[in-house]
């Protein structure tokens, strides 16, 4: 029973990782394809235009990998947590299946158009077919966060006697305060990622003296999106979503923060130290005094409970896991917003293409924005256990009875085989349309 | 409010049947007929715009079942296991066969992406067939041993096969010769329901060989028709009763074979979307007739001491199913908007579209 819970955690773990690693860029990117096309439209100046059409080859790549990962995170929901499906089927299958209809048939009837119908429509039409599949991913972003907030926290919901889960307020699932700071947050997450990738590029063709006008385009564009989607991320949504946990889930924010002990006169800010889960501690701990009560609560002295208070069955599984993603997101965040704001100071300055070691930094980060978008939601899901719906049901609960762990490792290995095959494939086509560069202007 | 969501779920699958049919079969066409590398492109580009939406309809029908009958939802995915993967593991290939193959341009990286593509629509055209096939069949819900349930009422697993490969063994497998066999008549129709679409949407110099290739793979499919109307009656005693209980569900079977008699003209039609028109109607009719032939079944019951699950007792609380008719509309509409723009857009001939080119 125990492996069962196991390999069914690890395939949906694994599946989901995979898999959001393309929606984060599609997200951002189509913003920031839409933005060189309205640009475009404007000042009529071919160079945004075959920014775009660039922008738009590693998009469609990134887009098919999206929804060919995507398809399996629906059908695990019914294939490995049955139970959880069958007893919450009736809430959650309401934002999933609206994500269906609303959002993956706007993205996939006018992707089409908008990959191949520039000549067909013409640039004005041919910009609003691109907004539209910005928008449909947004909108499945949203949908699919409306329905992570509710396993969050639960809203509009009674359960009945054999077990279920009855809808009772559709709109509270809208409402839900869980959702919009972690949408906001999300989203703006996304656009990092996208803004690095577009500037990380960017560096390179300068870097390369290949592309150099398309080089600085990028950077620029980059480095303004990413300066502002790095600060808005941490503030205001991202102090919004801490302190949901606070609130909320009170125990999870004292894993992830790594309290131990409630202490007295205000809570520190752990920067480093490992937890030990032995002795109940952090091993070499470097810590700042009164910080976190007051990041918390804007109260010095105000009290965070610490994992003492709570009972040892109700941890997060993960303690450390939970403690590593936190602290991994939040200090990428942190270099996200130093780096993007030299690199502003040094464009505003009109230095910034000649400042050989901020582009190799940006040329470097291309994979963290990636990494600190995983361990956020790692944040998130981690801190979620051992609940599947919080609170209410546990994630042993959830999961299909009458498949054998056996069956699930023959897919988790198989999943895992495919994937790997899809993420070379993806790299080495990304590294020619890269390597190629977009069309060389005429003067 | 269950009845409504029920015949969107099967209207829902009839449009996704007949849309994504039609692209696995332009990939069986592809990987038995397709000789030159201009029949190719002209076969990608005939479904290169439409594929990728066509399959939202399989996500889109999955997202109501799961919230209109999620008890369905439920037993049936984590019961049919192990060929669900395998669907997803075949769409994944036929999807960036297609998607790939135009990105590099060497002789091997085409051979292996069109392999991919053409043999992974095949299979999938056979798996649906199969998984029809398990739906009417019937499974062994509650997985009783010696009249008593091992699991509750509505759970069951089936391994992929048994050894004896009968549709009556006690304990079923997923492949046995009945669900093979309507595998088989999944894969011969989609083929021609490809075809038609390939003579309706390219030019290409195939489309001639295609006609004759409708037109004998015709009597084929009209001879395993006949044959599975004689052995239905091996997994549903009483195949009629309902038809004589609903006469307006005649309706069902007279446009199958409105369908299927239809294209035995395919070689005279004028209008080149003639054929894709009566294969439409073929594929329509058929998964109608099957799906009213054990209404108010969802899923039978092969033992006699847990129930059939029916549209009555899987689906979701009253509140939700009505509140969940409002957006839906809403979307409906949307839909269809979205799919007359498109269609629209990609009217006429494809074969010039170059899709997949970079």
């Amino acid at each position: 029973m125990e492996d069962m819970l196991f390999y069914d955690r690890m395939q949906f773990a694994f599946t989901i990782t995979f898999h959001y690693l393309f929606p984060q860029l599609t997200m951002g990117l189509s913003l920031m394809i839409v933005y060189f096309k309205w640009k475009f439209l404007r000042s009529k100046l071919e160079k945004y235009n075959e920014a775009a059409k660039f922008w738009m080859k590693i998009f469609a790549l990134n887009f098919a990998m999206g929804v060919v990962t995507g398809i399996p995170m629906e059908f695990q929901f019914g294939t490995n947590w049955a139970k959880f499906s069958e007893l919450t089927g009736g809430i959650i299958g309401q934002t999933l299946a609206m994500e269906g209809m609303f959002s993956f048939f706007l993205e996939s009837s006018f992707l089409g158009l908008f990959l191949f119908g520039e000549k067909l429509l013409g640039h004005k039409l041919h910009f609003v077919t691109g907004f539209l599949v910005f928008l449909g991913s947004w909108a499945s972003g949203f949908l699919i966060i409306a329905t992570h907030s509710w396993m969050q926290f639960p809203v509009g919901y009674e359960i009945m006697e054999n077990g279920k889960f009855v809808l009772n307020n559709f709109s509270a699932l809208f409402s839900n305060p869980w959702l919009w700071p972690s949408y906001l947050h999300n989203q703006l997450a996304s656009v990092i990622t996208s803004s690095f990738v577009v500037a990380s590029i960017g560096a390179f063709y300068i870097l390369n003296k290949k592309h150099s006008e398309f080089g600085q385009l990028f950077v620029k564009t980059g480095v303004v999106f990413g300066l502002i989607s790095s600060v808005l991320v941490a503030f205001p949504t991202g102090d919004m979503v801490a302190k949901n946990v606070a609130k909320h889930q009170p125990v999870t924010f004292a894993a992830m923060e790594g309290i131990f002990e409630t202490e007295q006169g205000g809570s520190e800010i752990v920067l480093i130290g490992q937890p030990n889960m032995l002795e109940k501690k952090l091993d070499n701990k470097i810590a700042v005094p009164n910080i976190l009560s007051f990041l918390t609560y804007q109260d010095w002295d105000a009290e965070i409970k610490g994992l003492n208070e709570f009972d040892a069955k109700d941890y997060p599984t993960n303690v450390p896991g939970l403690y590593y993603s936190y602290h991994i997101m939040v200090g990428l965040g942190t270099i996200f917003i130093g780096l993007m704001l030299l690199a502003t100071i040094q464009l505003y300055r009109k230095k910034l293409y000649k400042t050989k070691w901020i582009l190799w930094s940006l040329l470097f980060m291309l994979p963290f924005p990636y990494i600190a978008n995983t361990t956020g939601w790692y944040t998130s899901e981690l801190g979620r256990q051992p609940w599947l719906v919080y609170n209410l049901m546990r994630t042993s609960a959830g999961a299909s009875p009458t498949v054998s762990s056996g069956n699930t490792l023959f897919t988790l290995l198989g999943f895992i085989g495919l994937y790997l095959l899809l993420g070379l494939l993806f790299l080495m086509l990304a590294g020619k349309i890269i390597n190629k560069g977009p069309h060389i202007l005429k003067h | 409010m269950e009845l409504f969501w029920y015949i969107v779920l099967v209207i829902m699958l009839a449009v996704y049947v007949i849309l994504d049919g039609y692209d696995f079969g332009a990939g069986i066409i592809h990987l038995f007929f397709a000789k030159t590398e201009k029949d190719k492109k002209a076969i990608t580009s005939a479904i290169g715009p439409f594929w990728d939406a066509n399959e939202v309809w399989l996500i889109a029908a999955g997202g109501v079942l799961f919230f209109a009958f999620p008890t369905l939802y439920a037993s049936s995915f984590s019961g049919f296991y192990l060929p669900l993967i395998m669907i997803l593991w075949l769409l994944i290939f036929r999807a960036i066969g297609l998607e790939l193959r135009g990105q590099v341009h060497n002789r091997i990286w085409e051979v292996i992406w069109d392999k991919a593509f053409g043999v992974a629509s095949l299979l999938l055209a056979l798996f649906f067939g199969v998984a029809l096939g398990n739906v009417v069949r019937g499974v062994n819900l509650g997985m009783v041993e010696n009249g008593v349930s091992t699991q509750e009422a509505h759970y069951f697993f089936l391994p992929l096969w048994n050894p004896t490969f009968s549709p009556q063994a006690e304990h079923l497998g997923i492949i046995d010769w009945f669900t093979l066999f309507l595998g088989v008549v999944s894969v011969v129709a989609l083929t021609i329901h490809g075809a038609n679409w390939i003579i309706f949407k390219t030019n290409s110099s195939i489309n001639d060989r295609l006609k004759r290739v409708v037109f004998i793979l015709n009597f084929v499919l009209l001879a395993l028709v006949v044959v599975s109307l004689l052995i239905w009656h091996i997994i549903e005693p009483d195949p009629f009763q309902n038809f004589v209980q609903y006469p307006l569900m005649w309706l069902f079977p007279i446009i199958t074979f409105v369908g299927l008699f239809g294209l035995f003209k395919v070689r005279t039609f004028k209008k080149h979307g003639m054929g894709f028109l009566f294969s439409s109607l073929f594929l329509l009719g058929g998964l109608a007739s099957t799906v009213a032939s054990i209404f108010p079944k969802l899923l039978p019951s092969t033992n006699t001491v847990n129930p059939s699950l029916t549209l009555y007792n899987v689906a979701a609380h009253e509140y939700g199913l009505s509140v969940g008719m409002n957006w839906f509309f809403i979307a409906l509409v949307l839909v269809i908007f979205y799919m007359v723009v498109q269609y629209r857009v990609f009217k006429g001939k494809m074969d010039d579209v170059g899709y997949g080119e970079h």
